[in-house]
């Protein structure tokens, strides 16, 4: 009992469990999944989806994050990519057709691996702190995303591009499908190969891992362009949902959410140690608040008090010191179920 | 190496070469001579361009900007870094309209707005230190209560119409030749020179300066390295609130969705302004430069007229990687991995 009590991921778990009650509380059809004309309904389902994009990027954070790195540009390359389909789409001849919503799409992710690339070179090639390498691209990304929309907000109308953001498939949505697969993608590539314990090591100690003859450059290449490449899709889930580009509020503030989904997945901000798991229970516990934020009737805007509340406290929970501190307590005082818990 | 190392590894540290002698003033001095040469450009091009009024509008429109510089220049210094000053910003503009709306005396309000930020820069400086978490996750998180905040206080922008802020609003000090300057720029450039003092002058500053070079030989020199380290947040709060209560003499408003994204700009400006990021060496004064070239990008593009707002981003972006490439070269740190 207590060895699962020390799993990492029973906090996280166990904290979605009672977001989730809660909301039951509130609203007694809360977790019912229901099917209709062949498509699953439900808050649950909503969820699932809603929280595919922030899911997606924190994929792409994890790996960046374990590598002792941080990608801030994120909503940014998500906003481009957005731009840069509905603008393809809305200037092509047939803007109704697949074979245009599949270029658009091409060209998206193919902007989202060059923007990910981008990073990678000034990370890896130049040697840059990886928060202020980011940083250039969320400074500028949207300033080209509009540049690329000419500072509108472009709508599209095309069936195909807009199944990606709310169609639905086998009655599950097609964007929980997609960020299905890429979860299970980046879980197989990074662990069934040894590329997830290279990326850790990178984490750990780039200089150290060089010297025992692994490029850790290429390892921090590849890292950036997956996170490139996660945005991007995000960013046609987003568009996609809407039908339109919105340069300069598509993926907004999405950085942060995907940060905190990983910390509170238990992947250690220092790098070296990541969970995709703990990434996907992360993910769900920020959109199941959002949707909790909802059902209590609290307005809306409050979501970044809460969310602000919950990094500082997963924070403090996960910093050493604060663990240390706990355990003087304990030591102190041994009748404490919770505490010895909480460590 | 950077502000997301863990405070246990300090050894990358020591891989940065030292700047010796004059080549400290270096990046300060390009920033300065790239400012001299862009109004000089600037002058060639456009008609008009070439007045003093010019110049000064440039410190009239920046203050808060020039202020969270200031503020920002301590906690890079360090080799920190203090994402929420924005939110802390907009707060600030919020709790003023809102208390203004109720009939406070607006002095009193300046001082309460000024305590409330250099309280969220003490809580976050206290976080950071005692629990030994990243600056960068903490005043992210500062970043979000600070923005939730405003849309506690109200959904709405409130107007403010305090007689007391529009005067200053509207107050002009006459300089010799028909220019004029805003009180706010006296204010501004009062806090660069505080900080400049403070930076130069005194044990404070010299162990804002110690710990970017080194904190684990600053700690061994028996600085007061836990004290300053909170310290540099709460002068970043301070000067945040003190840009929140200009932006309000500029706008006469509070909006929750004000000053979005400004801690890039300010981070920008002090990069631009010769500070290395891995702290330790930098300039205050060079921080102003940075300001008054993220400034004058903001003029040349309103001259030119057919260029449109957004490229401001991406050539601060663009201004924000020379600089950082710059710095590379400066420190002479080649590879990391």
């Amino acid at each position: 009992m207590s060895g699962v009590l020390r799993h990492r991921l029973v906090w996280p778990v166990l904290a979605l469990v009672l977001l989730l009650l809660l909301n039951q509380g509130f609203r007694s059809d809360f977790l019912v999944v229901r099917l209709q004309d062949g498509h699953l309904y439900g808050s649950l389902i909503d969820i699932l989806r809603n929280g595919a994009p922030t899911l997606l990027i924190a994929l792409g954070m994890t790996l960046v994050i374990a590598s002792r790195g941080i990608d801030l540009s994120v909503g940014a390359v998500a906003a481009i990519a957005g731009a840069v389909s509905c603008t393809y789409i809305y200037n092509s001849d047939n803007p109704g057709s697949f074979s245009t919503a599949a270029s658009a799409v091409a060209l998206a992710v193919a902007a989202g691996l060059v923007l990910g690339a981008w990073n990678g070179l000034l990370v890896s090639v130049i040697g840059i702190q990886p928060i202020i390498a980011t940083l250039v691209l969320m400074t500028a990304g949207r300033g080209l995303a509009q540049l690329v929309t000419d500072g509108q907000i472009i709508s599209v109308s095309n069936e195909p591009f807009h199944a990606i953001g709310s169609g639905f498939f086998l009655t599950l949505p097609i964007s929980i499908l997609i960020a299905a697969g890429a979860f299970a993608g980046a879980a197989l590539l990074t662990r069934r190969t040894a590329l997830g314990t290279l990326i850790e090591s990178v984490g750990i100690n780039p200089v150290a891992s060089r010297l025992s003859g692994l490029s850790a450059r290429r390892i921090l290449w590849i890292v950036y362009i997956f996170s490139g490449f996660c945005a991007a899709a995000a960013g046609l889930m987003i568009s996609s949902n809407v039908t339109a580009a919105d340069a300069n509020n598509a993926g907004l503030f999405i950085e942060m959410d995907a940060i905190l989904a990983v910390v509170i997945g238990g992947t250690s901000l220092a790098g070296g140690r990541y969970s995709l798991v703990g990434t996907l229970v992360g993910a769900l516990i920020i959109q199941t608040l959002t949707t909790t934020v909802y059902t209590l009737g609290i307005p809306p805007e409050v979501t970044l008090v809460f969310k602000a509340l919950v990094v500082i406290l997963v924070c403090l929970l996960q910093s050493p010191k604060a663990r240390t501190l706990l355990r003087q307590r304990r030591r102190r005082v041994p009748v404490l179920p919770e505490t010895k818990a909480a460590v | 190496m950077s502000v997301l190392t863990s405070p246990s590894a300090p050894a990358t540290r020591q891989r940065i070469s030292r700047l010796q002698g004059k080549a400290r003033y270096a990046p300060t001095a390009a920033t300065i001579v790239l400012f001299f040469a862009m109004f000089a450009a600037g002058s060639v091009i456009y008609p008009g361009f070439f007045s003093g009024q010019v110049f000064l509008n440039l410190l009239i429109d920046n203050t808060f900007l020039i202020v969270l510089a200031v503020g920002m220049t301590f906690v890079i210094l360090t080799g920190g870094i203090d994402l929420s000053v924005g939110s802390v910003v907009a707060l600030s503009m919020m709790i003023a309209a809102a208390l203004l709306q109720e009939g406070w005396n607006p002095l009193a309000v300046i001082a309460v707005v000024l305590l409330t930020g250099a309280v969220f820069g003490l809580l976050m400086g206290l976080v950071i230190q005692v629990f030994e978490i990243q600056p960068f996750i903490v005043t992210l998180a500062g970043l979000f209560l600070a923005r939730g905040l405003c849309y506690v206080i109200s959904l709405d922008a409130i107007t403010v119409t305090d007689p007391f802020f529009t005067s200053m609003a509207q107050a002009r000090i006459r300089l010799p030749g028909h220019m004029f300057v805003s009180p706010g720029v006296i204010i501004a450039l009062l806090f660069v020179a505080a900080a400049f003092f403070v930076l130069h002058q005194t044990r404070f500053g010299r162990t804002v300066y110690a710990i970017g070079g080194g904190e684990a030989s600053a700690k061994l020199m028996g600085l007061a390295v836990p004290r300053t380290k909170v310290l540099v947040y709460t002068v970043s709060g301070f000067c945040s609130a003190t840009a929140g209560i200009l932006f309000s003499f500029y706008s006469l408003s509070g909006y929750s969705l004000a000053a979005q994204g400004m801690e890039l700009d300010a981070i920008a400006a002090v990069v631009v302004g010769g500070t290395l990021l891995t702290g330790g060496y930098g300039y205050v004064v060079g921080s102003l430069a940075g300001v008054l070239v993220l400034g004058i990008v903001q003029t040349f593009i309103s001259y030119q007229g057919t260029l449109s707002s957004w490229w401001t981003r991406i050539v601060i972006g663009a201004l924000l990687l020379l600089f950082i490439l710059l710095q590379k070269v400066f420190s002479r740190k080649t590879r990391i991995t």
